[in-house]
């Protein structure tokens, strides 16, 4: 893996500089302990006894043979979850064991407590359901024409879940008057994140009446929130606290019913709980990507200038609501946020069918639509004679503007991305000119740094960093961030150690607990850095100040003077040290201050002016392009993606190489979803739910990737960074897709792409027909009459 | 967290002994060698045997030798023993330089973790797999229990009345187009047979070993002209067990074939030796149009279920498409000669 960086600031000590992650060694040395690691006395092992049925009615349970089991100490069922809960407001749908209804194959309907797991495993086959099967709905199609008992009795007709539609602009002006008129039907498949870590949570319930989960989470917080719903505590007295956390991508984002049930069954038992998923549970957890049906119709101008976008999407939901209501609306968000619209139209839908939820796995609803947008492109660029990157060089979303539907861009490095990718991989020479079996794909994308809005509407604070120094020069720092892998904690560490001019090491942090640390939303939406990282700012340079001017009082000498630099408080011009920082610490402390600062973000409002506006607007855009080369076997269909060039403006790299693991993190993950993976089912049932059957790329799929730094400073970011653990997997299935075509030309519009697809295509070429494979029809639904919103002033006009 | 059943471990320490155990315990018993087929099946729950009859202690089983040690039928080959590993398959020198398809499909196999722990007997013997069979309790109850497990229908072609599950070793089309021996123990002594015997066209009973029989040793005879090669369809570059796998050997006297095999792996629950396609080989020169309908021929012989990865239509389409490269393949290469170069030393190699 190779890397080039922009040029650093010299003045930072740590930002920008290459270190190890602070939790490094305990990982790589086993020392890390996670969810299912953590030692308990008297501790209980949880199951969950899950449905054989994709869609039944439950007539009665019975456990009293399970009961009778030695070892065992409690079974629970719907009936000891009534509240119902759920990560949106407006989706309160579950529970953590079925009531009346079970949903899809692996639909929690009962849970068990014994001694040992295997007591536990073998007293759950004694437990006797009686269900009442009913009709079962696989896709979207059956949902939608669905005659039988509706998946959701509330829901409304036909299984639809939510439907939308906005306009902006002048569309139907735009498309009467365009040059040319591109419009094209996709598919993506849905598929699982695949974290290594299996979810696990050990509950514990004190006498007095206090909760306590251990669990492998992205949002201690929200599942603070859902567990006091659903077990009816005053939320003061749950403590969530995120383990260590092997991966999570968006599939632990909410409180999940193996999270609910452990703490029921501590409650019930008065010992604590462990409830750990084996792989196959969780891909009945899932909240992974939603399988998109995606209608795309694109106005342009002779020269490739963009007048106007119609999006359509359908989602495949699965059986609950989770994040699927803000899925729906980020189908349809950015792509006036990567490309200068004048004109917009999103219409989508999102489904309730028999199978495990789908919810915000990483790119939350935004690498369908921008798959299809990039091949979309591709094809208009061939349409019009046009190289592909011309076309999207024409059309780039300006620096400091605002779009039609309403979001405020402010640093957008596009442009340097597309060029710096471009010439990197020689795309220009390349595209069209390599032989046959060869090829080039370009495609380039956007994505959020941080939801601008919180998921419960609130005037609060989306985090908050607090900081307290003692006489030994020792920085505590806690926020109820969690790192999940993606480094969070480093990101904490790096900022308050760069400006109190300290070392990592003596920054000591408590995160993602949320009894320790005051509250942070959580990891998803990419909006950590930027918010925690705002936060920590504010409150490091809070305690410099108060220190800087205790010491300058001291020795009188301006506080502009004096800065914190290699642990000691220094002159700024000489850099010449005059005292230590703990010395700086005692006297701070002895003029009276506490020692202790703190600070919080909200990001500045910025939703636009109508439903839905909620979703898509973010204090800052990371930027990202993509050139994947590809070997394609004409005779097989097999696609070998040989090599990776993918640019991503993040804003200033504060460790770059985290932004380097991300990176390549991202693209082993778009890939996978371009050419392996996919949740798919035979039948009701999942049809492989295994890490054998899944098929995740292995070591010896993965290309060389090029990782390429375009810094922008962001005005808002802290020290300018944005965003980068979702961005980059977004132009990945699209480059691949261009790459297919571009060294067989053939069409397969939508992923995965299988070598079973490229041949079906490769064998209407053969025969003179069309050389495309994809979807043929889009789902029949009824959007409801589109919601006209008036652009904001200065959106690009015609 | 999949738990293994419990079960008592037993472990002989010679052939015999586990012959007798075998054959005393009958079908209450299974055989563990490397464990990697077998304890994911136990966990599963697709077999709940009383006791396992480790091998690992069995000295019979083991080592590779020349025919300076081994009875070979013609005294000049090599015998694998079945406890060999995987991986020394792959690192065999007197392997990789005799028989480079043998090392060639190992490498082929699994993961490198596996392939440390896999054997050879192991992978011979390998279970056959189906999409309905090999996952968990609650798949299986909610699918409808098929014929390989405790139910009467199978679930990939519910009108027949026998099991599709597919072989799945990638060793055996390899070994069955070298023409190689499997040397099998049992009550009644040992016997030596054709790898191809070894297996039979029943989903649910794949192999032709009669209770408490053990695969002792592969005995392959030395090549004189014969070049081969095996070829492995599987949707990742690793980890995945085939979803075609293509085997050809070809005894080459001068320009003309003298003798040819292809065999097909994964298509059924036995590897498939498609005569059609040899006939059309053997005893003439492998032209082009000649490899072509010996692929043809292949496209034509089989009939891949829907029980594997990859879809059954596109598998026989790249059936024809391997079938004819790996012929390509086979004739690049230089034949081993008799003689000093292609002379086996003797002695034990491990």
């Amino acid at each position: 893996m190779s890397s080039t960086g922009s040029t650093r600031t010299p003045d930072f000590t740590i930002i920008g500089h290459r270190r190890s992650k602070v939790d490094a060694w305990p990982k790589v040395t086993g020392r890390a302990n996670y969810a299912d690691d953590l030692p308990f006395a008297h501790l209980l092992y949880a199951r969950l006894l899950r449905s054989p049925h994709a869609h039944a009615r439950i007539r009665a349970i019975d456990a009293t043979r399970a009961l009778a089991v030695p070892g065992v100490t409690a079974v629970i069922s719907g009936a000891d979850l009534p509240v119902p809960y759920g990560i949106l407001p407006v989706s309160q749908d579950e529970h953590g064991l079925a009531v009346d209804k079970v949903r899809f194959v692996g639909d929690p309907v009962a849970a068990i407590a014994a001694e040992d797991e295997e007591t536990a495993d073998h007293a759950m086959g004694l437990i006797v359901v009686d269900y009442d099967v009913l009709t079962a709905c696989m896709t979207v199609d059956e949902a939608l024409s669905a005659t039988g008992d509706p998946i959701h009795a509330n829901g409304k007709a036909n299984n639809v879940h939510k439907r939308v539609a906005l306009e902006f602009g002048a569309v139907e002006a735009a498309f009467e008057a365009a040059a040319h008129v591109r419009e094209d039907l996709f598919f993506y498949g849905g598929s699982n994140h695949l974290a290594l870590e299996e979810h696990a949570a050990v509950a514990e319930y004190s006498p007095d009446g206090r909760l306590t989960l251990w669990s492998s989470t992205q949002t201690p917080h929200y599942v603070q929130r859902a567990l006091a719903k659903a077990l009816q505590l005053p939320e003061r007295r749950v403590r969530v606290v995120a383990s260590v956390i092997g991966g999570g991508f968006g599939g632990k984002t909410e409180a999940l019913p193996h999270e609910v049930a452990a703490a029921r069954l501590a409650m019930i038992t008065g010992r604590p709980v462990k409830c750990r998923l084996s792989r196959e549970e969780v891909f009945y957890s899932h909240r992974g990507r939603h399988p998109m049906h995606v209608q795309l119709r694109a106005a342009a101008r002779v020269d490739g200038t963009l007048t106007g976008l119609h999006v359509r999407t359908v989602l495949d939901g699965g059986a609950y609501g989770s994040y699927g209501v803000a899925s729906t609306y980020y189908s349809g968000a950015l792509p006036p946020a990567t490309y200068r619209l004048p004109a917009y139209r999103f219409e989508g839908a999102r489904v309730f069918t028999n199978k495990p939820p789908c919810g915000p796995k990483r790119g939350h609803g935004t690498p369908q639509p921008r798959f299809g947008l990039e091949v979309l492109l591709d094809k208009l660029a061939e349409d019009l004679g046009l190289d592909p990157l011309a076309i999207r060089l024409k059309n780039l979303v300006a620096e400091d503007s605002v779009t039609v539907n309403h979001l405020r861009v402010t640093s957008c490095g596009l442009r340097a991305c597309l060029e710096r990718v471009a010439d990197a991989s020689g795309f220009l020479d390349k595209h069209r000119r390599l032989p046959r079996g060869e090829g080039v794909g370009l495609a380039a994308s956007c994505y959020l740094s941080g939801a601008a809005l919180p998921i419960y509407w609130n005037g609060l604070p989306h985090t908050t960093v607090h900081i307290q120094a003692d006489r030994t020069g020792t920085v505590h720092v806690a926020c109820g961030a969690t790192d999940i892998g993606q480094g969070s904690d480093s990101v904490l560490a790096s900022l308050v150690a760069e400006v109190l001019g300290l070392d990592l090491v003596d920054i000591q942090l408590d995160t993602a607990d949320t009894a320790l640390a005051a509250v942070d939303l959580g990891s998803y939406s990419s909006r950590v850095t930027f918010m925690m990282g705002n936060a920590a700012l504010r409150a490091a340079e809070n305690l410099r100040e108060q220190v800087l001017c205790a010491v300058g009082r001291e020795l009188h000498l301006p506080t502009h003077r004096l800065i914190l630099h290699s642990g000691q408080v220094a002159l700024r011009d000489e850099r010449s040290p005059i005292m230590s920082w703990p010395d700086a610490l005692q006297l701070t402390q002895a003029s009276g201050a506490v020692l202790a600062a703190s600070g919080t973000y909200a990001p500045p409002p910025l939703a636009g002016p109508y439903k839905g506006a909620g979703v898509g607007p973010s204090p800052a855009y990371s930027y990202s392009a993509c050139v994947v080369h590809v070997n394609v076997d004409a005779e097989t269909g097999q696609v070998v993606p040989s090599e990776v060039w993918l640019a991503h403006d993040g804003g200033r790299a504060l460790n770059p190489t985290q932004v380097e693991g991300q990176i390549e993190g991202g693209v082993y993950m778009g890939l996978g979803e371009a050419l392996w993976e996919e949740q798919s089912f035979r039948g009701p049932l999942h049809a492989g739910p295994t890490a054998l059957d899944y098929k995740t790329p292995t070591a010896l799929d993965m290309p060389i990737v090029h990782c390429l730094l375009v810094e922008t400073d962001d005005r808002e970011g802290p020290f300018g960074a944005k965003e980068v653990g979702q961005g980059p997997l977004l132009p990945v299935p699209p480059a691949v897709a261009n790459a297919v075509y571009d060294a067989v030309g053939v069409r397969v519009d939508e992923v995965p792409i299988t070598p079973d697809k490229v041949l079906r295509a490769l064998d209407r070429q053969a025969r003179g027909q069309p050389a495309r494979h994809g979807p043929r029809r889009f789902p029949d639904i009824a959007y409801p009459p589109l919601t006209v919103v008036e652009p904001p002033a200065g959106a690009p006009q015609l | 967290m999949l738990h293994l059943p419990s079960f008592r471990y037993l472990a002989p320490r010679s052939l015999s002994e586990a012959v007798g155990l075998l054959a005393e315990l009958g079908a209450e018993a299974q055989l563990l060698a490397g464990g990697t087929d077998l304890l994911p099946l136990l966990k599963r729950g697709q077999l709940s045997p009383r006791y396992l009859v480790a091998l690992a202690g069995v000295p019979e089983l083991s080592g590779i030798r020349t025919a300076a040690e081994a009875t070979v039928r013609d005294g000049s080959g090599l015998t694998l023993g079945a406890l060999t590993s995987i991986a020394e398959l792959t690192r065999q020198p007197v392997l990789r330089r005799h028989f480079p398809v043998i090392g060639h499909a190992a490498s082929l196999i699994a993961t490198p973790t596996l392939r440390s722990m896999g054997t050879l007997g192991g992978n011979l013997c390998l279970d056959t797999r189906c999409t309905y069979v090999n996952r968990s309790p609650l798949w299986r109850e909610a699918a409808g229990d098929c014929l390989k497990c405790t139910g009467d229908v199978c679930r990939v072609a519910p009108g027949d009345d026998r099991c599709w599950a597919a072989v799945s070793s990638d060793l055996a089309p390899a070994m069955i187009a070298l023409d190689a021996q499997i040397r099998i123990a049992g009550p009644r002594g040992e016997r030596v047979i054709p790898a191809e015997a070894l297996y039979r066209d029943d989903g649910l009973s794949h192999l032709t070993l009669s209770a408490g029989e053990i695969v002792v040793d592969v005995q392959l005879l030395r090549p004189t002209g014969v070049c081969a090669s095996y070829m492995k369809l599987r949707p990742r570059a690793s980890f995945d067990f085939p979803s075609l796998g293509v085997a050809v050997a070809l005894r080459m006297a001068k320009d003309e074939c003298e003798n040819a095999r292809v065999v097909v792996g994964a298509v059924a629950s036995r590897p498939l030796r498609i005569a059609e396609a040899e006939v059309i080989l053997t005893g003439h020169v492998p032209t082009a149009e000649r490899l072509s309908a010996a692929a043809d021929a292949v496209h034509r012989a089989i009939r891949p279920m829907d029980n594997v990865d990859l879809p059954p239509g596109y598998r026989r389409q790249v059936a024809r498409v391997f079938t004819e490269r790996a012929l390509q393949h086979a004739l690049r290469q230089v034949p081993a000669r008799a003689g000093a170069n292609g002379a086996l030393t003797p002695g034990r190699q491990n």
